[in-house]
């Protein structure tokens, strides 16, 4: 994803572990064993592992799939973390990938997708998925602004990412629904808010993992440019959901990428050139 | 290939007639030879796997886990052994170990974690267990044959030609016994570390540790509760360094101190102050000072020597000068009556498949002559991994030797004018030290700063990409 080089001597990492804590892992397993990689599923901020049990674990179970979600630290059921960094959400998905018990393939959603790209740094994942991924920079920012003028701003000055059902969500999927999952939302770390506009880039990924980018191009969180963008890092193309919000794993056509994703992964996509 | 030890090695190909004094040799192509399923042969799997190359991995063992598998014979870990250094930095750098076990994990846990990280990344169908390696040699194009038959000696020899060969059998497994007058006539009973496994075997006995490195100073600890008296023998003196110190983890704060550039001197200073205001002055307990700088030898982490030498329990002495049939003899003629001597005097490298010339070993000592630990001049197609004794844990090192190991063999396919550039760089660096200066002891052959040795191996790895 970026050019930059692989970094081998990490004295902060070896001085300063990260503090451990509990996570909420949800999981889905197919009734029989079919040797398929395990999925983990990483969620954007203010979203936790509840997001992608409402369809997304079960669906993938069904197709044979073994199928985890977590919640990163401070959101869901894990434990309350404020002082959150990206490098501490990067911590808990390679320790629950490398809990597994074979090599997983990590699918981020929004903000999850930078900390998938930081995780795939620091663990060889068997493939990626990015979907409808917010990989951070000023870019984000701006469109985010735009877009979400009263949303936005607070969290300028430490307050929380508000995000409103119209921009998750298309008009097909009904309000109470809609209303259910907005009352769930969190909110990401302050820290790691920051670091999304400002952080280090990620390192180069481990392992070469095929990676597959998907999303909507009428997202009213991440502008269809940037989706675009976000592919071309990874030498692809996105695939596009037309008339889906930003919460594709949620949204009342949640079946059509989640069926694009295991379809993927059936062809089992040849690792990148080394 | 599903389940290797069921079905026996590949047959030779005999259409591929390659052969060696009338035997057949099975051509393996482009396959990679990797020799041990320790933690070093682990990783060299798995990241030659990950490069896209074919390995077949021996293990005379049948496990994985080298030495911290407790069921092997030749594993030299006792009951109680744990980590020295801590996890962040010993745990491999792309599979952390759990963030709930404890700073230094017991044995039995770092068994489960390369068995983990073996299933992980399916490495166990690329590994032949119970066949153990007995020839190695280089043979035209940069390729190895390589002879193999099963563990103990059963079943004929089979040999199969490898496009390369990753070194991976360890350091850590033969003992190293220092010979003394009398020791023959000696009544009591003797044994190396290598063999002590559970502390029954020096309960009620007055037993005698010679050896202060962490081996040495673990047994003395263990006698220091079990035994009826405890005398511990070293050469010189040793800094004893606690594995906690301010708070943290010693070698996490070294870390620190390491991230923030602090140099060599300065540490050393901060380190000898660290220790004078928590453990003090050690001469005060009859243990002689140290002759060297804090680095200068392979770094003790035991937090609870001194204590047991403070309460009585341990008796430190001088080195041993000679063995009588009831008594031994000591450095400044005191006589002692131990009835177990324990030797925790250390191991050495042992390549018996390998003619020592290939490691650059040309006078015979057994000390191979190598880049970065792990290259030797003239065959770039071999490779050591693991051959380091840092002053911090060893996987991450291990990890990335491979990593290089495999790009290099990459580069070789892409770019086959590049490796001569490469070996030029070994040759120029063959016998290069990554540590401070170091006390002359066999024992500090392998002695690396881990960071100075990743330092120089991260530089090693951007030179070969930067010539993509
Ligand atoms: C008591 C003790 C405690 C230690 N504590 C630490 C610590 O805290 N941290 C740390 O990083 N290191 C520690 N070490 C160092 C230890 O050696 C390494 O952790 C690690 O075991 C090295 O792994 P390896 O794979 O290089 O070698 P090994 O674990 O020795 O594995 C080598 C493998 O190769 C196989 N093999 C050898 N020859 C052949 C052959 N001819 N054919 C086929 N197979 C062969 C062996 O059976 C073995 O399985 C400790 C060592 C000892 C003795
Ligand atoms: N808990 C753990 O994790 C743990 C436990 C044990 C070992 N280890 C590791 O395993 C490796 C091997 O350690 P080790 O302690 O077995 O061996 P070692 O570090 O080689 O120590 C050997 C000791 O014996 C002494 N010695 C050697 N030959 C001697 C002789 N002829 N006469 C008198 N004394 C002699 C050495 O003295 P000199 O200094 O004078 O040479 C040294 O004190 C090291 O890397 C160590 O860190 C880790």
């Amino acid at each position: 994803m970026t050019s930059e080089r692989v970094r081998v001597v990490r004295a902060w990492e070896w001085a300063r572990p990260e503090r451990p804590v509990r996570r909420e892992v949800l999981a889905a397993l197919p009734e029989q064993e079919e040797a398929k990689s395990p999925l983990l599923f990483v969620p954007g901020f203010g979203h936790g592992a509840w997001a992608f049990a409402e369809h997304w674990l079960g669906h993938a179970a069904d197709r044979g799939f073994p199928a985890y979600a977590l919640s990163l630290r401070g959101h869901g059921d894990s434990e309350p973390a404020p002082d959150a960094t990206l490098r501490a959400y990067t911590h808990d998905v390679t320790q629950v990938a490398a809990s597994l018990p074979r090599q997983a393939v990590l699918v981020g959603h929004g903000a999850g997708a930078r900390v998938v790209a930081h995780a795939m740094s620091r663990y060889p994942a068997r493939a990626a998925v990015l979907v409808a991924p917010v990989l951070g920079g000023w870019g984000t920012f701006g469109a985010a602004l735009r877009r979400n003028p009263a949303g936005t701003v607070p969290a300028v000055f430490g307050g929380g990412l508000r995000l409103n059902r119209r921009q998750l969500f298309s008009r097909e999927l009904p309000d109470a629904d809609a209303r259910r999952h907005v009352a769930r939302l969190g909110r990401a770390g302050r820290r790691a808010q920051w670091q999304l506009l400002t952080g280090r880039q990620p390192e180069p990924a481990v392992g070469r993992p095929p990676v597959l980018v998907l999303g909507s191009p009428d997202d009213r969180v991440l502008p269809a440019t940037a989706l675009t963008r976000a592919a071309r890092r990874y030498a692809s193309a996105p695939l596009l959901f037309p008339g889906m919000g930003h919460d594709l794993m949620l949204d009342a056509r949640w079946r059509e990428p989640i069926d694009a994703i295991l379809d993927w992964l059936d062809k089992d996509p040849a690792p990148t050139p080394g | 290939m599903s389940s290797s030890t069921d079905l026996g090695r590949p047959e030779p190909d005999p259409t591929a007639v390659p052969s060696r004094d009338d035997r057949p040799v099975s051509d393996r192509g482009d396959t990679v030879c990797v020799i041990g399923a320790g933690a070093s042969g682990l990783t060299a799997v798995k990241n030659l796997r990950e490069a896209g190359f074919g390995v077949d991995c021996y293990e005379r063992e049948t496990g994985v886990g080298g030495a911290w598998n407790w069921r092997h014979d030749r594993s030299p870990v006792y009951g109680s052994t744990h980590l020295i250094s801590s996890r962040p930095f010993t745990q491999f750098p792309d599979f952390p170990m759990p963030d709930d076990w404890p700073d230094y994990p017991h044995h039995s846990q770092l068994l489960s974690y390369f068995e983990r990280y073996a299933d992980h990344f399916d490495l166990r169908q690329h590994v032949w267990f119970g066949t153990e390696v007995v020839r190695v040699e280089p043979v035209e194009g940069d390729r190895w044959d390589v002879t193999t038959r099963s563990t103990g000696g059963y079943g004929p020899e089979r040999t199969s030609r490898y496009a390369a060969v990753v070194l991976a059998n360890g350091h850590n497994w033969s003992p190293k016994l220092p010979r003394y007058e009398g020791l023959a006539e000696f009544r009591g009973e003797v044994m190396h570390a290598s063999s002590y496994k559970d502390p029954a075997q020096l309960r009620g006995k007055r037993v005698l540790v010679v050896g202060a490195g962490n081996t040495g100073c673990d047994i003395a600890v263990e006698a220091a509760q079990q035994a009826s008296h405890c005398w511990h023998s070293t050469r010189r003196g040793y800094w004893y360094a606690p594995k906690y110190v301010l708070g943290r983890p010693a070698d996490q704060v070294n870390d620190t101190l390491l991230a923030l550039r602090v140099p060599l001197r300065v540490r050393q200073w901060l380190y000898h102050w660290t220790l004078r205001l928590t453990v003090g002055d050690l001469t005060r307990f009859g243990l002689p000072k140290p002759d060297h700088r804090v680095y200068e030898t392979h770094p003790i982490a035991n937090s609870q020597l001194v204590y047991y030498v403070g309460h009585g329990e341990i008796t430190p002495v001088p080195d041993v000068a000679r063995f009588h049939d009831r008594t031994v003899e000591l450095g400044d003629g005191r006589r002692i009556d131990p009835e177990l001597v324990v030797f925790a005097t250390g191991y050495l490298p042992r390549f018996e498949f390998l003619h020592g010339r290939v490691l650059g070993d040309e006078d015979g000592s057994g000390r191979p002559r190598l880049w970065l630990n792990a290259f030797t001049a003239g065959h770039p197609t071999l490779a050591v991994v693991g051959l380091v004794q840092p002053d911090s844990g060893i996987f991450t090192i291990s990890h990335w030797q491979s990593v290089l190991f495999a790009r290099l063999l990459t580069l070789r396919i892409a770019r086959p004018e590049r490796v001569a550039a490469f070996d030029r760089r070994v040759r120029a660096g063959l016998g290069e030290r990554y540590s401070a200066k170091v006390k002359d002891s066999t024992r500090h052959w392998f002695e690396v700063g881990h960071a100075d040795y990743l330092r120089a191996l991260q530089r090693a790895l951007h030179e070969l990409e930067e010539n993509k």
